[in-house]
């Protein structure tokens, strides 16, 4: 299972956090910041696995944000790379050619995406058409909802852009 | 949402707000820019106008991730989780999943909403619910929502049937008892069509097999099945949905691939039923990419981990032999990876491939370099072992410094096991210590001083060679007190002509005390290797004749040292030349073969504490292996030690010795000869609980007493607050930790035992062991008996060597008598505070 994912830009800065293991708020700040230092300190060349804790550090760069998931021992680090690379797949989907800036402003999309493909650290769906259906149903759905809601802004208030 | 009002203040925009503050030029013009926010935010909290509550809401969760204080958004999202409004609903089970932490009052509100939200028709606010049970559902929650989330794994709807699933699986995570209620409807999950009802199911099944053998017991029926869905998935063309670079549905296969692993242990039914999928599997899958190994990588796991047919074993290990010629490191990486794993099982297989694994101590990469070293240490057999320890003394040449100390301590294990005779092995391990030296770890030297010596033969020869390496040069600590020692030993045979083959040149009395000299009074020498100098000095002193004076001046000059240990010995070898000259040459007589028995589970390195819990007198807890001194025999050699160790306090004794065997501690003998550095105190054993008088304890005592002074009066500021370690009985044992504010990898342990029972106990022992990773000494305790009714106290001090800054973990172990009854007691410690060793 896995039990945590990362991601973080060549900077160091988190984008994005998933935690599917019960942490203090303390405990994961100090979790990130010595993975992020941990995997930043790595060269190209090396290999995308650590060996952290009892856990296994799968990490992988996509431009200029790092992708980083812990395993459990018994997982197969081979294949969290692939589980990443369907992540970014799906992103890059849904974003069209997605870059960092996409995860900033849009991160709570990034985590939707997430739990579509994966839910309590497992991956769900294996299919990458049917996790876009979904997200694109869902955001469907919160269109449909938020429409009212412009309406009454309207005629309370004056609108901008 | 894109509206503005310029007649009331409206929030700022989720975009506007990450715009500002990346727009933010230092941490304190963010630190601003957020503070100002949050203050708006939660001003608007109050307010019970909701309109913008998702918004502010969303801002907090980007705020959160940048590391500053949200919980106060935590009611705010349960707020939003009871809106009927999609958008509400959706940012405000996000908010739940990242900013709840198990706090019982708020989880109670979170599992009604959730409740609620399960039965919702709308599958996707149901799926939101679903999807925030599995991410921080705690025990609680578990048995509250259990029931509804089995309902939903009967739905006939595919999307929420897989997330009920995954739920149920995370339930049984984390409650095992719930399991039962889930066994009935698993079952039939895997005659679905749909990949991720699948998938999700074979994890779920996974994972009860995992908890309980009954249920393992019962899921082993579905091997054929397994199989079935297995063959469908390789057999089956090209379905673009499923596909990953060629290969169909790897993450599908992977998960299978486990659970048949976990069903196929030790059952040779359910492995002969899987053999042949195995097989196909393994010639099959396409591996010019990534994914095709993670496949084969899996299937290796399971045949490995199965009763598989040898051919199988043998085509599973020449898998890994392929990866390790991969281009893809981190192919390279999880194949030594994975031969380390079965290297014991397989070992001929694994042999066969020992030329490509020898080569990866070459790698580029450091994790791949590092796996290589640990798998040609497997490998190291008494056939191969000058090949190989030509290609290992290469590697610890030129290796990471993180690597030498390691490596050397391997090279010295794997030599003693296999040297084919006793020349090449003296010679081995003189090379590592020349090489590697100061890396060489403390336990190297005494036994390279017991295999040197027990090489009688060969004195004459090693004491030559490692004479020039010290005079050649004496800034290896290690070397330095290895040829000390020699050349205290067997110095005499230095000063005979050399043979023809040797051609290092004639040496001479005075040049070889020169070069001790050297060694005591050059400033990069340790404590210790002067120490060794010293008395590799005096012991010359009876060997050669002409340096008689020359050897009284050094050692005189040292009896006002500022170092305690070295004046001593000073002091007392001026005296023996002073006073008792007459017995010199009887009590520097060459040193008896010392008796070493090695534990020999400390090699087999099962990297668990337990097993040295039991071997009694394991208190340097190391990497190398642990030296015990026969338990009881009391053999010349050791008065002979504890002569030159009492030589100051009772020069009585003298004169008994050595012919005449008298009461001593045996465990001394290597402390005083190689440890004096590490400071280690006595092992516990009951009888030296209490030191007696200024007899043998002599020396530990004085190492042992400064030491632990130190360390209370430094004022260390980093104490915490007691741990109870061990509490039973009305034995009450508590942990105060410091760090040592000097050696940031060092942590110290004040033991503190009591006695609440009404009774006595006496003959009390505290043992304590931990993992491979830290090293360990113990002190000896302030004493042996424990008043009852808490009348009175032992401490004890430990010391943990820390250089990973792992979490500490500390096994230990009680003994003691109550009423004529021996006690003993066995404990674990993990809750020690993290700033003990971050």
């Amino acid at each position: 299972m896995m039990q945590f994912m990362l991601l973080f830009s060549r900077q160091g800065k988190l984008r994005l956090q998933k935690w599917y293991v019960a942490h203090q708020d303390k405990m994961k700040k100090k979790i990130t910041r010595e993975l992020v230092t941990l995997v930043l300190a790595r060269k190209p060349k090396m290999c995308s696995f650590l060996e952290w804790k009892d856990l296994k550090v799968v990490y992988k760069r996509y431009a200029s944000l790092y992708f980083c998931c812990a395993i459990e021992p018994e997982d197969n680090e081979l294949l969290t790379l692939e589980i990443i690379h369907r992540y970014v797949e799906l992103l890059d989907k849904y974003f069209g050619s997605v870059c960092e800036l996409d995860i900033i402003f849009n991160f709570e999309k990034a985590y939707f995406m997430l739990d579509e493909l994966l839910l309590g650290g497992e991956v769900q769906e294996t299919s990458k058409k049917n996790v876009l259906k979904a997200i694109a149903a869902q955001d469907l759905l919160q269109e449909e909802c938020d429409e009212p809601k412009g309406f009454l802004e309207e005629l309370g208030l004056t609108t901008g852009s | 949402m894109n509206m503005l009002s310029s007649i009331m203040p409206t929030p700022k925009r989720l975009r506007d707000l990450i715009r500002e503050i990346r727009s933010a030029r230092t941490q304190a013009d963010e630190r601003a820019v957020v503070q100002k926010e949050c203050a708006q935010i939660r001003d608007s909290f109050r307010d019970t106008d909701n309109t913008y509550r998702c918004r502010n809401v969303a801002k907090l969760l980007y705020i959160h991730m940048l590391g500053y204080p949200a919980h106060f958004g935590q009611l705010e999202c349960l707020k939003l989780i009871a809106s009927p409004k999609f958008t509400d609903k959706r940012i405000g089970y996000l908010g739940a999943m990242l900013l709840l932490d198990e706090r019982q009052d708020i989880h109670l509100l979170v599992t009604n909403s959730l409740k609620n939200d399960l039965g919702h028709q709308t599958q996707y606010i149901a799926s939101l619910a679903l999807c925030t049970l599995g991410s921080i559902c705690s025990a609680e929650m578990s048995r509250d929502l259990a029931g509804e989330v089995e309902k939903m794994i009967k739905s006939s709807n595919a999307y929420i049937k897989k997330k009920a699933i995954l739920c149920a699986y995370r339930i049984i995570k984390k409650v095992p008892d719930l399991m039962e209620m889930y066994i009935p409807s698993t079952r039939a999950l895997l005659n679905e069509k749909n990949h991720g009802v699948l998938l999700t199911a074979v994890c779920l099944i996974t994972e009860m097999c995992e908890k309980s053998p009954d249920t393992l017991t019962h899921f082993r029926k579905t091997v054929p099945q397994l199989v079935r869905i297995l063959k469908n998935l390789i057999m089956a063309g090209y379905s673009p949905e499923h596909d990953v670079s060629g290969v169909s549905d790897p993450f599908l296969q992977v998960k299978i691939l486990r659970l048949l692993r976990i069903l196929g242990k030790n059952d040779a039914e359910a492995s002969e039923t899987m053999n042949d999928i195995l097989a196909q599997v393994a010639t099959n899958t396409d591996t010019s990419k990534n994914v095709g190994h993670s496949i084969l990588y899996e299937i290796v796991l399971t045949i490995m981990g199965i009763k598989s047919e040898s051919g199988l074993r043998v085509l599973a290990v020449n898998i890994l032999g392929r990866f390790l010629l991969n281009n893809d490191k981190n192919i390279r990486y999880v194949a030594l990876n994975t031969l380390l794993r079965v290297v014991n099982a397989d070992y001929n297989a694994v042999q066969r491939h020992r030329t490509t694994i020898v080569d990866c101590l070459k790698d580029t990469d450091i994790s791949i370099r590092r796996r290589a070293m640990e798998l040609s240490f497997a490998l190291v057999n008494t056939n191969n072992i000058r090949g190989m320890m030509k290609e290992l003394l290469s590697f610890l040449e030129n290796s990471d410094p993180e690597f030498k100390s390691d490596c050397c301590s391997k090279i010295v294990s794997a030599t003693e096991k296999h040297s084919p005779n006793k020349r090449w092995h003296v010679d081995t391990v003189m090379k590592v210590m020349k090489i590697a030296g100061n890396y060489v770890h403390n336990d190297i030297v005494s036994i390279v001083i017991q295999l040197i010596a027990s090489a009688n033969q060969l004195h004459s020869y090693t004491v030559r060679q490692l004479y020039f390496l010290m005079k050649e040069d004496n800034s290896q600590q290690p070397l330095c007190q290895v040829a000390s020692w020699c050349v205290g030993e067997y110095g005499e045979q230095l000063l005979l002509p050399p043979s023809e083959e040797d051609d290092l040149g004639m040496v001479t009395e005075e040049d070889v005390v020169k070069v001790l000299r050297k060694g005591l009074e050059n400033n990069n020498s340790s404590v210790v290797t002067k120490e060794y100098c010293i008395t590799a000095l005096m012991k010359l002193s009876t060997r050669f004749s002409a340096t008689r004076d020359m050897i009284l001046d050094i050692t005189s000059r040292y009896s006002s040292s500022t170092q305690a240990e070295l004046q001593q010995r000073a002091v007392e070898y001026t005296t023996i030349f002073r006073k008792y000259d007459q017995m010199r040459s009887a009590l520097l007589e060459q040193m008896p073969l010392m008796e070493v028995n090695r534990t020999k589970e400390a090699y087999d390195g099962d990297d668990d504490s337990t097993s040295l819990l039991d071997t009694k007198t394991n208190v340097e807890h190391n990497n190398i292996e642990n030296i015990k001194p026969p338990a009881s025999t009391q053999t010349e050699s050791q008065n002979i030690l504890d002569l030159l160790g009492d030589v100051g306090s009772s020069p009585v004794l003298p004169t008994q010795v050595p012919v005449q065997p008298m009461k001593s501690e045996p465990a001394d003998l290597l402390s005083l000869l190689d440890d004096v550095a590490t400071i280690s105190s006595n092992p516990v054993t009951p009888n030296n609980v209490q030191p007696q008088g200024g007899g043998d304890n002599l020396l530990n005592d004085m190492f042992g007493s400064p030491v632990s002074n130190n360390n209370m009066m430094n004022g260390n500021s980093n104490v915490s607050a007691p741990i109870v370690a061990f509490n039973k009985n009305g034995l009450l044992i508590e942990f105060r930790c410091e760090r040592d504010n000097d050696s940031g990898a060092q942590s110290i342990i004040n033991v503190k035992a009591s006695n609440t029972s009404p009774k006595p106990m006496s003959e009390f022992v505290f043992q304590a062991a931990v993992p491979k990773s830290f090293q360990l000494q113990l002190q000896s305790p302030s004493g042996n008996v424990l008043p009852p009714l808490n009348g009175g106290t032992v401490t004890q001090v430990i010391k943990i060597n820390n250089p990973q800054k792992q979490p500490i973990r500390v096994r230990l172990k009680l003994s003691y008598s109550q009423d004529g009854n021996t006690v003993t007691e066995i404990g674990e410690v993990s809750s020690f505070p993290v700033e003990l060793w971050q």
